[in-house]
């Protein structure tokens, strides 16, 4: 394995679950105040949402950027690859200090609705212009 | 290639490793920066605030004052109320005789057994509210200033350590919305500075009138922490470290606040 491929291989990864991956089912988690809620912090131009973030990322044409193995990382946890990020872990559920006894083992979204998130972002396209 | 393994595997090994690590490395928020959360708040709710007739904190600051003057032994029997001018805005405070780190709520509270002969109120009672918000209110427009040496230092400390702590499901510390992403939009609601100065205060979102200690453990639960008790030690130093970061800003209670 050459050293850049594993380079790659830690900055992404594959699916979590195998399922039919929705991209219509990853918007609505998106959009979601109970699934994902995304929009709280991010912005996706285009977006059927008022009033989105802009805590995070723009993630228009995040597809363009990324891979979905690499957008998938970021959402499971971004502080693999920087350590002092805000962005929340949605995919992790040891390691974490004080977690409410209602959230004890818990993820904040589970494998397959990650899929369909992942699968949703990998449509966006850098917007012409 | 052997001889990179080693190197490999270091640079892999985060991803393994839990990232609950505190922030208290870091630096707090510079004194020139900080703003009042009434910087964040709609022009409205602003005006709301600096009504005083339209000021719903106004009830409980009214309530205190009736509350401040009755009973067998009132306060304002040792207390005239313009000496307590300013007190408000140097708490909490290493308390000697109590031996422990006193908030507003808690001098109160000590007040009422100590000298008093009544029994202590519930940290969130309406009547210890009223109290808390009269008091408060004799300070309006004060600098915030309180001490954070001696006997107080342990509790500036450890109420420093738990702001920049990572806690609960989403593994937040207050630093990293309250420091570094102020002015931030979350969805419709900008990010405060998470400022305690208009504290005790009515909260829109509550329909009602509450403590600070109410507020974090609204933050505590945000981020999917199990919320410490309000007048807890924890808690309570964590308003001593937010009345130092606070510093020189004026006392506004009672706010009204999202």
């Amino acid at each position: 394995m050459l050293l850049s491929q594993l380079a790659q291989a830690s900055d992404s990864l594959p699916p979590l679950a195998q399922v039919d991956a929705s991209p219509a089912q990853g918007e609505r988690i998106f959009v979601a105040r109970e699934a994902g809620h995304c929009v709280l912090c991010h912005q996706v131009q285009g977006l059927d949402a008022p009033f989105q973030g802009n805590l995070g990322p723009d993630l228009s044409g995040v597809g363009s950027r990324l891979s979905a193995g690499q957008i998938r990382l970021r959402i499971v946890d971004a502080a693999r690859l920087n350590p002092d990020t805000i962005m929340p872990p949605y995919y992790r559920s040891e390691g974490l200090t004080q977690v409410a006894a209602a959230y004890h083992g818990r993820t904040v979204l589970s494998a397959e609705q990650i899929e369909h998130l992942v699968a949703w972002l990998a449509t966006l396209e850098q917007p012409d212009g | 290639m052997t001889r990179w393994l080693p190197t490999l595997l270091l640079t892999l090994a985060p991803a393994a490793v839990a990232d609950t690590r505190s922030f208290v490395d870091r630096p707090d928020l510079p004194a020139e920066a900080v703003q009042s959360g009434s910087a964040f708040l709609t022009a409205e709710t602003r005006a709301l605030q600096a009504d005083d007739f339209a000021n719903p904190g106004y009830l409980w600051v009214e309530r205190g004052r009736e509350l401040f003057g009755s009973g067998e032994k009132a306060c304002s029997s040792c207390h005239q109320a313009d000496t307590l001018a300013g007190a408000a805005a140097h708490y909490p405070q290493y308390d000697a005789a109590a031996g422990a780190l006193l908030n507003l709520e808690a001098r109160i509270n000590r007040c009422r057994q100590s000298h008093q002969a009544l029994p202590p109120l519930a940290y969130e009672a309406e009547e210890l509210l009223a109290l808390t918000a009269y008091v408060a209110t004799l300070s309006q427009g004060q600098a915030i200033t309180v001490a954070i040496g001696g006997a107080a230092a342990p509790y500036f400390q450890q109420g420093r350590a738990y702001y920049f702590q990572r806690r609960g499901q989403l593994n937040l510390a207050c630093n990293q919305c309250h420091d570094d992403h102020w002015g931030k939009q979350l969805r419709g609601d900008t990010i405060s500075q998470g400022q305690p100065n208009a504290w005790p205060a009515y909260r829109l979102e509550w329909q009602t009138f509450g403590s600070l200690h109410r507020r974090i453990r609204d933050c505590d639960a945000g981020v999917r922490a199990e919320p410490q008790a309000s007048g807890s030690e924890i808690y309570t130093s964590l308003e001593l470290y937010l009345a130092w970061r606070a510093r020189g800003l004026s006392l506004e209670s009672p706010g009204i606040r999202r």
